[in-house]
């Protein structure tokens, strides 16, 4: 099987200067598959910011590296399991996981967190909602089974339901891990001569041709493809993290890479290709757990919990010696050469020769045709929008529906305490974990709106950015840097690809904005099935920095407290309002484009919250986001205080209650007059709205009352939502 | 005090265990590799939460087998301390030092949360310093923690004062709602929910100190002078 096209065979016969072997071409295909070689993102993503003040480590390596002080730094990364995730929820996702911890613990870090973005096929879908209902059981039983055994916390995520995604489910999981500067590893083939060393579990035949899998389109044979799903064992992923750890601690350990995608070939090859030097090893030395595998089998295999490193020749036995103690395989298969070639054996014979730099920094490069208007589907004129008959009936529709309702029953089965760090679990507008060696704590945020970015793919991947960042800004932390997960269609059809350029360009400018370098991440095209794209979907993890403190959390903790609305009650006309989730839960459809954005004064807002928030003056804090002001003071509402709200904005009732205009932060506070103050001096608004109270939640504007209704209610449809809708069934 | 923590392959409630009896209370603590047949100088032995051997087969079956348990049954039948965690129960359970068997969660899934837990003995090393019936909340994170046996046990066990904690909202449908309990000896327990996640402000909760905190105070008793079992804390800090 060869998914080369003409062109890149002649490519690859100009390298070899001959007709490649069977093992070769097929190492040529998944090196040169859209997963392993971004050839259609690469030319785009150069327009990405990496660099900044803390970057340690930018893109390039298996995950990006940023300083936090105290002589300690964090390695994190986002990457996507999609394909996988739709053929076998279970072990798609629970190997997504499993993937991103190993590209986390190859440089020498702990993973200490993980956080997925999630997104399905609506459950209550009249087609596909049982099997929607299968996937998402599937996908969230995977992660859980993974991460907990593995015994990493899974600390937060998100979870939208659109029927785009009926077809072809996302898994982003995003992963971040803790370690000294002095500890951190590459996936460097060094020094020749030096000892190439594989460990962990034995090659099986599972996985092949994974990468290239995930780099089409599905089909109705796609179905076909389950073995090409791996199988994932946490449990010698916990043992290879330990033994990992513990051998590079011997010192003996010059470089490290774990086998991902594409297996053997990818590890051998980056590692040569980074160091430029060769790498000679033996197939036949290669711990199989079948008999009988082919070179291009062993070659090609996905099997999980491996990897490669290569030791200080002589020193070879400390390395052996710590595996030994783990249980785990360790074995010398091949050393680095000094002439560059990746020569691969099988019991003495070369079946592959191939020069490792041009394997892995020559792969195609296209310059897909994009001069086209991005696709959408929605018209961009505002239809006649009704008065609401009853605006308490839209908020609770609105807190019941599948994008906004509690995501409990999935973050219930994630162990989000273990590793005793976490301060902020999943609920939060952003996860926080402290490092217990710094007396900081990060905070984690994952984001993604495909919603705005069908409506126009550059607006928002702004307000992605913009929202990310807010995520931290609001619990106090200092966004520093992010990761990226860029979920589209087929970048062969112009109006795809237009999507991507301008989803790319857009968070570029907002990532030098905020002044979050982009470290790393993942590019999952063909996410179409028979034809049928996706929404542009970028996904967003963005990490923040702060002192280690209590958190400040979403819901009102006291009474008689007054209810700021940091950044104000924002604007909004017809064409804004198309995108929001009123726009779909309530109206049942969508137009327009996305809210509007001013980055300028997003940012001031971002700074102002931070100081309220680390002066101690904010009792709790929660960011404007999908459904809006009302639906954000419901949330607030959810320990079972309420609040009397006035407002004044200009606005028709469902606009001024459920727009989804940004840079608004809903803060309560003993001392209002302070919060305004610091408001004042960044220059943004600062609205007292209300007071806090026993019980209700009641909205009022001048003297109509919009929105009465008992906390309890609000909470029992927000908190219940999600189990009824998995409750459904369809005959 | 000394506080030896086991670690079995899989085991990944170490360190957190570790940590909360060095740094949140101050004590000494180090960990005990699963194939040492000595558990050493250790004066209390903590079998922490994980997925020893993967839970291979069933939680804590192949645990059983670990050279290290050898020792630890000699450490409990001579008196010494052990408490089991969550996973640790379960090897605790499977090695026959503790009765009954914990099943799958009644709800078929994993669960993490923090439960209410009323403390129903005191009469024991791990709960000497609490009040009966105080309340507390803890987090449980667990696939497996269904606690079961058959009828006459159970109403030994209540008989003989051995449910230690119970819950007040069960998480995983455990017969009578029994959290922990311990040996006929009582210094052995095994409970479920995570004390030692529970013992740092920072973390929302402090309740799981009484526990640990219980144990200090037993050793602490032993140690100035009515039955040296252990040998003496070393001065080493």
């Amino acid at each position: 099987m060869s998914d080369l096209t003409a062109q890149e065979l002649d490519k690859v016969r100009a390298i070899l200067k001959r007709e490649p072997t069977e093992t070769e071409t097929g190492i040529f295909t998944v090196m040169w598959s859209e997963h392993c070689s971004y050839k259609s993102s690469r030319l785009h993503l150069k327009k990405l910011p990496t660099k900044g003040p803390g970057v340690l480590v930018g893109p390039g390596e298996n995950a990006g590296i940023i300083d936090i002080g105290g002589g300690y730094a964090i390695a994190f990364k986002i990457e996507s399991h999609n394909h996988p995730s739709f053929i076998e929820p279970f072990q798609g996702a629970a190997t997504g996981v499993g993937g991103i911890l190993r590209d986390i613990f190859t440089m020498g870090a702990r993973p200490i967190a993980v956080l997925d973005a999630l997104r399905f096929g609506p459950l209550d879908d009249p087609e596909c909602g049982d099997r929607n209902r299968r996937i998402l059981g599937g996908v969230v039983e995977g992660i859980a089974h993974y991460g907990n055994c593995f015994g990493v916390p899974t600390v937060g995520g998100e979870c939208v339901f659109e029927p785009c995604y009926n077809g072809n489910p996302l898994v982003n999981v995003f992963a971040l891990g803790v370690f000294r500067h002095d500890e951190i590893f590459y996936g460097r083939a060094s020094g020749i001569g030096n000892p190439v060393i594989y460990v962990g579990a034995k090659t099986g035949r599972d996985g092949i041709h994974g990468a290239s899998m995930a780099s089409s389109e599905f089909t109705e044979e796609s179905k076909q493809k389950r073995p090409n799903v791996q199988v994932g064992d946490p449990f010698m992923e916990k043992l290879l993290l330990e033994a990992c750890l513990e051998a590079m601690h011997t010192g003996a350990i010059v470089g490290i890479q774990d086998m991902g995608a594409a297996g053997l070939t990818c590890s051998t090859c980056e590692m040569g290709s980074r160091a430029g030097t060769g790498i000679e090893f033996e197939l036949g030395l290669v711990p199989q757990r079948e008999t009988g595998m082919t070179p291009y089998e062993i070659m090609l295999s996905e099997s999980q919990e491996r990897m490669l490193l290569v030791a200080e020749a002589g020193r070879e036995q400390e390395v052996f010696a710590v595996f030994k103690k783990w249980g785990l395989d360790a074995v010398m298969i091949g050393r680095v050469t000094g002439d560059g070639m990746l020569r691969v054996k099988n019991h003495g014979g070369v079946v592959a020769e191939i020069p490792n730099r041009e394997l892995a920094d020559e792969a195609p490069l296209y310059d897909r045709p994009h001069n086209i208007a991005p696709y959408r589907s929605a018209p961009m004129e505002t239809p006649e929008i009704p008065s609401s008959a009853d605006l308490s009936a839209d908020v609770l529709k609105l807190l019941g529906s599948g994008d906004l309702c509690s995501k409990r029953w999935i973050w219930q089965q994630y162990d989000y305490t273990v590793r005793t760090n976490t301060l902020a679990g999943p609920g939060g507008d952003a996860a926080i974990v402290r490092i217990k060696e710094t007396g900081s704590s990060i905070a984690m945020s994952v984001d993604g709106n495909g919603r705005y970015c069908s409506l126009s793919p550059r607006e928002g991947a702004r307000l992605l950015v913009a929202e990310c960042c807010r995520n931290l800004s609001t619990v106090g932390a200092l966004p520093i840097a992010a990761t990226n997960n860029l979920n589209f269609g087929n970048p062969e059809r112009p109006e795809i690809m237009a999507q991507l350029v301008e989803a790319i360009e857009g968070m570029a400018e907002a990532c030098r904005h905020f002044e979050t370098p982009i470290t790393g991440g993942n590019v999952s095209l063909y996410n179409e099935t028979l034809g049928e794209a996706i929404w542009p979907t970028p996904v967003m993890g963005i990490v923040g920095l702060m002192k280690t403190a209590l958190p400040v959390t979403i819901p009102f903790k006291n009474e008689a407290r007054t209810v700021m609305l940091l950044g104000g009650e924002g604007w909004c006309d017809g064409v804004r309002f198309g995108g929001t989730q009123y726009a779909k839960v309530v109206l049942n459809t969508m137009w327009g484009l996305p809210p509007a954005l001013d980055m300028d004064y997003e940012k001031r807002v971002q700074m102002a919250i931070r100081e309220i928030v680390q002066a101690g003056l904010a009792e709790s804090s929660h960011d404007v986001g999908e459904g809006g002001l009302a639906v954000a003071l419901a949330e607030c509402c959810a320990s079972g205080i309420g609040a009397h709200i006035e407002l004044s904005a200009a606005l028709r009732p469902e606009f001024a209650l459920f727009h989804e205009g940004p840079s608004r932060i809903v803060v309560s506070t003993a001392n209002a007059t302070a919060v305004e103050d610091i408001a004042r001096k960044h220059n943004v608004e600062c609205a007292r709205i209300g007071v806090t109270m026993k019980a209700r939640l009641r909205i009022d504007h001048h003297s109509a009352t919009w929105v009465d209704s008992p906390v309890d209610r609000l909470r029992e449809v927000w908190e219940n939502a999600f189990e009824s809708l998995l409750a459904l069934q369809h005959v | 005090m000394r506080f030896g923590v086991v670690v079995f392959p899989g085991s990944n409630c170490d360190h957190d265990a570790w940590y909360a009896f060095s740094h949140n209370l101050g004590q000494q603590a180090e960990f005990i590799w699963h194939d040492s047949t000595s558990l050493g100088n250790v004066d209390a032995v903590i079998l922490p939460g994980g997925f020893a051997y993967g839970d291979y087969l069933r939680c804590g079956a192949i645990a059983k087998f670990s050279p290290v348990m050898t020792a630890v049954r000699k450490f409990a039948s001579d008196g010494g301390l052990v408490l089991g965690i969550c996973n640790g129960f379960q090897i605790l359970v499977e090695s026959g030092l503790l009765p009954g068997a914990l099943l799958r969660n009644r709800g078929l899934r994993f669960v993490c949360r923090e439960v209410t837990l009323r403390i129903e003995t005191v009469d024991t090393p791990f709960t000497c310093g609490a009040k009966r019936g105080q309340l507390m909340r803890l987090p449980v994170a667990h696939g497996e923690g269904c606690y079961y046996a058959g009828e006459r046990l159970l109403d030994t066990l209540e008989g003989e004062d051995r449910v230690v904690v119970r819950y007040v909202d069960t998480p995983n449908g455990s017969l009578r709602n029994i959290a922990g309990i311990c040996n006929e000896g009582r210094n052995v327990m095994g409970l479920m929910p995570h004390p030692e996640r529970a013992s740092d402000a920072l973390l929302g909760s402090t309740d799981g100190r009484v526990i640990l905190e219980s144990m200090i105070r037993t050793l602490s008793k032993a140690h100035s002078g009515l039955t040296p079992a252990r040998s003496p804390v070393s001065a080493i800090a």
